[in-house]
């Protein structure tokens, strides 16, 4: 700290700050997809093709979650159908 | 029975095979009979943070294939009579370890030995994950910095699912955080993550905070292990690492800035 710095008190904030909000977001992220089983992507893409032969959706309208708790897994799928069918369709 | 101990980070440069010399060496000083296993197989390095790069004859490699016994490829500290090297080999085949090779290595050690320290390769390859899978206690080397922080949060997974005591349903590993190149002085500026910070995003228990020190490097051309550089503060905060690690209750040093005398800090110390 030179003499200068010793008079400037109001200097900007560092980037420590930024860090660490980057961070935490992506560690909690990371950590939810930490223990899922390998499968999930495939299971997700082969789920889609069998609903797809019936119903035109996309990509983005299956959603596949895996939780796990201490003596169980649950594993959520959770799958938009469009207007014309029925509504949301939970599996 | 040895305790085994897994010196990891993820990230490589972070300090590992420093620490791993320095925990090593540190336990030995303290009386305790302890051996440090490369397992950065070719790539070793360990032996010339030691300086015992040219009394390497065996390898851990050798020993596992049964070409060596354990006494041709131990290589007794010069100055600490309680501390031995086995080095890795520079085979250039990464699948050398097998799982099996490497339990029965550790479990000859465990005999003789109070503590053995495995020095991880980086990554999460196999020679990383063969270094943890038989440990009880991993120090997860860390700087301040993002990438080596992800990384150690990305290694404490593979450690709570890929090791022996995740496998078998033992109480798990116990995990300790070590902070390095830690500077006080940029921390205050805001510009690198605290020790707050990091113990807050890992949430682990803080085994020890090593001041970024000049003497680090002058350790290592000489092959001497920081540890015993008495007059460093590295030197001295991995000295406290070793102390609490066996239980003793040292507060942690060298987190603040040194307070400095008006006149210097008048002409920019």
């Amino acid at each position: 700290m030179g003499l200068l710095d010793y008079f400037r008190s109001s200097r900007p904030k560092g980037s420590a700050s930024v860090a660490k909000e980057r961070l935490q977001i992506l560690v909690a992220h990371d950590r939810t997809q930490r223990g899922q089983p390998s499968y999930l992507p495939r299971l997700q893409q082969e789920i889609l093709e069998v609903i797809r032969k019936y119903v035109e959706v996309d990509m983005s309208a299956v959603s596949v979650k895996y939780e796990q708790e201490d003596s169980h897994e649950v594993l959520e799928l959770n799958i938009v159908l469009p207007e014309t069918a029925a509504a949301d369709a939970k599996i | 029975m040895a305790r085994i101990m897994v010196i990891t980070s993820g990230k490589g440069g972070v300090g590992k095979t420093t620490t791993s010399a320095a925990l090593a060496m540190g336990l030995a000083q303290r009386g305790r009979r302890t051996v440090v296993i490369d397992f950065d197989v070719g790539l070793r390095n360990l032996d010339l943070i030691m300086g015992c790069e040219r009394r390497v004859v065996y390898d851990f490699v050798n020993v596992i294939n049964q070409e060596a016994n354990l006494n041709q490829a131990l290589i007794r500290d010069k100055r600490c009579d309680n501390l031995y090297v086995l080095p890795a080999s520079q085979t250039r085949d990464k699948d050398a370890l097998t799982k099996e090779g490497v339990g029965r290595v550790l479990e000859e050690l465990s005999g003789g030995f109070d503590f053995i320290v495995c020095d991880s390769p980086a990554g999460i390859e196999h020679g990383a994950t063969m270094a943890m899978y038989y440990a009880d206690d991993a120090v997860v080397v860390t700087n301040p910095e993002v990438s080596s922080v992800r990384d150690s949060d990305r290694m404490l997974g593979i450690l709570a699912s890929k090791s022996r005591r995740a496998e078998s349903n033992l109480e798990p590993i116990r995990e300790f955080l070590l902070l390095t190149r830690y500077d006080a002085e940029r921390v205050e500026k805001g510009e690198m993550l605290s020790v707050e910070d990091v113990q807050e995003i890992l949430s682990l228990d803080l085994i020890g905070v090593i001041p970024e020190s000049k003497s680090v490097l002058s350790a290592s051309n000489s092959g001497i292990p920081v540890v015993l550089d008495r007059e460093s503060i590295a030197g001295q905060a991995y000295a406290d690492t070793v102390a609490r690690y066996l239980g003793e209750d040292v507060p942690h040093r060298f987190l603040e800035v040194e307070k400095r005398g008006f006149l210097r800090r008048f002409f920019r110390g």
